[in-house]
């Protein structure tokens, strides 16, 4: 066959109508304050920041900016909560996090429209991805609440008290519910603050909260930027610290806290490998690429964003790879055809560039479709760099978006130690058809999830996190649980 | 005329090897009289960098060995151990012990490490998951060794400490370099002889004497450690370890509140504190009406 007989062609095929969805129906108030002890309050610095929608450059919403004194209000509270809500017992407490479950499952789609409108990934991941993962983390955490002396074999866990969390911008509802669900079910009180270009459906999952019933002041929601953080990092009343967002940051939270006897969980960055061998089922093994990579632009610390392509079929991947990327759709996050949506900021979209502009100084060969991009928002090709090796800065840091950068490789020798040679551990993918050759990988590529012949499938049953630098502890599964407890 | 006693010397061990330490110093170690008993080296950060490299350099070995194979030569250190069971008695009543005390250290260390080698093919099944996810996927979750633990052990045994610290970290598939106790080294010597005649691989266990004072920055800021367990009290120490921690997100460790000479000493835990869980996804072929995995 020629390369053209073979080549896709989706977009010649049929063209697809705008497929928009309605965001009538979703209800976002003007402004946005502090949900503390059970009621929204105004911040004490009486300052508001704008939350934008990225694809449009529309401001949505004013969000509090929370400083010092509303994080100590917001941990009095959970200090306060604690006692009452530890020792009711866990058939109670699950009931509750049960409630929140169905509440969301409910609210679904509303949920799902403002997570696209205020971070700018396609409604179609929002609505099937996050959005009822989120649910069914609440769910399943709900129902260990009073089964916490079955998880852990000749041990009485009990609760570490107020739990500090910050969470990243890139899913902000589903990271709420991973770092809220399991803190409840193992009785301890929380104080979280999401990121401050994604605050919206906290402060929705916040009003969910309030109508669930849940006693004041066992969850409080509170919004800022890094300053806040800092304060609850720092703040002398917390007992447990769970972080999932750059290494930089993990590693200043690991010091910050070093003279005190603050628990902590960190989910950090990661620079994936995605591994394909010459025995791999090639075209699901690209489809595998393009999720591993573009899915939600690349905002995502497990992103297959190395590529290994045995040597032997390096020609035929790239140029189906290639193909696949030009059938892409590219653009409004609210379509239910968008495969890439908006980049989350601005600032974001800069630092993207600023690492294509690297990837090409340095020699890399880049290849991006020919799609159009909207004129008005922060948007960005997907993109892969071919003839990078191990030191390009592109192969080595994390870029957080759809920059893919390809080396290929002849032994599995060879793979495993280009893999594994990276300060990172978080993730890893693996295509072959040769189930010895997949658990041999699997045991010696130092990641904490590793995908055979599939990729970026996560479970509310299933632990995440990371080895070395992208960071320790898990959250999912039984293991989450031990993140929440002392013995 | 009596025969003149040969005296030993007390060394490190590095890479299966006992050199002195490349610094050249050391500390005389005084009986109660306050007759120097032995010189015992006092170790530098390059003597801790060199027993790094040992310790990386074996750690992919004995973590793919057969866990049922590490099972058996945590016991033959308890056989070697038993063996010398003497020697380590005399060596506690010279470090100030009494004759009943001492008899209980070591026969509690050997236990110890028995208890440890049974853990070493076990503990997987108790801290493994499957995983039920509602996709079909085979998903599951199992423990891993993370790789070169370095361990500033108990100032106030000269034996039991270090067999504590030493022992659930390697029954999980680690590599370490343990600091014995500076005011009660003795033990720690004859215990690497007793290591290095277990059928141990070389590296897999490398110990230093000397001052923590001095070297817990060393233990802690080095790129190539991925743990960090200290034994000790002092909290300037615990801060700086786990400040230096953060350069390359180390897992820290305090077991301070705990009696070592007890049973609560000895835990599966122990080895999961070094572990880590590693979750693996793998589609299951649609066939029918399956739609979900396990």
């Amino acid at each position: 066959m020629s390369k053209k007989e073979v080549k896709l062609k989706f977009n010649a095929a049929w063209d697809l109508a705008p497929a928009p969805e309605d965001s009538k129906h979703v209800s976002i108030k003007k402004q946005y304050d502090l949900f503390i002890n059970g009621e929204f309050v105004k911040p004490n610095s009486k300052k508001y920041f704008a939350t934008y929608n990225p694809a449009t450059d529309e401001k949505i919403s004013e969000i509090a900016d929370a400083d010092e004194k509303d994080v100590d209000k917001a941990v009095k509270a959970a200090r306060a909560a604690f006692g009452k809500w530890s020792k009711l017992s866990g058939k109670e407490r699950g009931k509750y996090i049960y409630r929140i479950a169905r509440l969301m499952q409910e609210r679904a789609r509303e949920f799902a429209v403002i997570e696209t409108m205020d971070g700018g990934k396609p409604i179609r991941e929002s609505r099937d991805i996050d959005v009822p993962l989120a649910a069914n983390h609440f769910f399943y955490y709900a129902g260990w609440a009073d089964k916490l002396e079955y998880a852990f074999p000749n041990k009485n866990p009990k609760a570490l008290g107020v739990a500090g969390q910050i969470i990243p911008w890139n899913f902000p509802l589903l990271m709420a519910a991973w770092k809220i669900a399991p803190a409840l079910a193992a009785g301890n009180t929380v104080v979280l603050k999401p990121a401050e270009t994604t605050p919206l459906t906290a402060l929705k999952l916040a009003e969910l909260i309030r109508d669930s019933g849940l006693p004041k002041g066992v969850v409080n929601i509170i919004t800022g930027a890094g300053k806040t953080g800092a304060a609850i990092v720092n703040h002398p009343d917390i007992n447990k610290i769970a972080f999932t967002g750059s290494t930089n940051v993990g590693k200043w939270i690991q010091k910050s806290i070093a003279g005190t006897d603050k628990k902590c969980t960190l989910e950090l960055g990661g620079k994936a490998a995605n591994i394909i061998f010459e025995d791999a089922p090639l075209d699901q093994a690209v489809e595998g690429i393009i999720n591993g990579i573009f899915f939600n632009q690349g905002h995502v610390c497990c992103a297959g964003s190395r590529l290994f392509v045995q040597e032997s079929v390096a020609d035929i991947v790239i140029r189906k790879l290639k193909d696949r990327m030009e059938t892409l759709k590219v653009g409004d996050p609210m379509d239910k055809n968008t495969d890439i949506g908006a980049i989350n900021s601005k600032q974001q979209l800069l630092k993207i560039q600023e690492y294509i502009a690297i990837g090409k100084n340095e020699g890399g060969e880049i290849y991006q479709p020919s799609c159009s991009l909207p004129k008005k928002g922060n948007f960005c090709k997907p993109t892969i760099f071919l003839n990078v090796s191990q030191s390009h800065r592109i192969v080595q840091e994390e870029i957080f978006g759809p920059v893919l950068a390809i080396q290929t490789f002849r032994t599995i020798e060879e793979v495993i130690e280009k893999a594994n040679n990276i300060p990172y551990g978080l993730s890893a993918g693996v295509w072959t058809d040769k189930g010895s050759k997949i658990f041999n990988l699997t045991s010696k590529l130092k990641a904490g999830v590793v995908w055979a012949n599939t990729y970026n499938k996560f479970d509310p049953t299933s632990p995440f996190g990371g080895y070395k630098e992208s960071g320790f502890g898990r959250e999912g599964g039984l293991h989450g649980l031990g993140a929440y407890l002392q013995f | 005329m009596s025969r003149i006693e040969i005296q030993k010397t007390y060394k490190i061990y590095i890479g299966g090897q006992f050199p002195r330490t490349e610094s050249g110093r050391y500390y005389p170690l005084k009986n109660k009289k306050g007759d120097v008993m032995a010189n015992i080296c006092l170790c530098s950060r390059k003597d801790f960098r060199n027993a790094e490299v040992a310790a990386r350099g074996a750690q992919a070995g004995w973590g793919s060995r057969a866990a049922f194979n590490r099972a058996q030569i945590l016991y033959r250190i308890a056989e070697m151990l038993e063996g010398r069971k003497e020697q380590f008695i005399s060596e506690l009543i010279l470090q100030g012990s009494t004759l009943a005390a001492a008899k209980i250290e070591v026969e509690v260390s050997i236990d110890r490490m028995v208890y440890y080698s049974g853990w070493c093919d076990k503990f997987q099944t108790i801290f493994s998951s499957v995983n039920p996810v509602a996709s079909s996927h085979f998903n599951f979750s199992v423990p891993e060794p993370t790789g070169v633990v370095a361990i500033i052990a108990d100032e106030n045994t000269s034996l039991l400490g270090l067999v504590t610290a030493i022992a659930p970290v390697i029954a999980g598939g680690n590599t370490c370099i343990v600091l014995a106790s500076e005011s009660k080294p003795l033990c720690a010597v004859t215990f690497a002889e007793v290591l290095n005649s277990s059928d141990l691989p070389g590296g897999v266990v490398n110990i230093l004497t000397g001052n923590s004072a001095e070297l817990h920055e060393h233990f802690s800021n080095h790129m190539d450690v991925n743990a960090v367990i200290y034994y000790r009290n002092n909290k300037a120490e615990i801060k700086t370890i786990k400040e230096n921690a953060s350069l390359n997100v180390k897992r820290v460790f305090v077991y301070n509140k705990i009696n070592i000479s007890t049973e609560k000493a000895q835990s599966p835990y122990f080895i999961f504190d070094t572990q880590e869980i590693k979750t693996t996804w793998h589609p299951i072929e649609n066939i029918g009406t399956a739609k979900a995995g396990y």
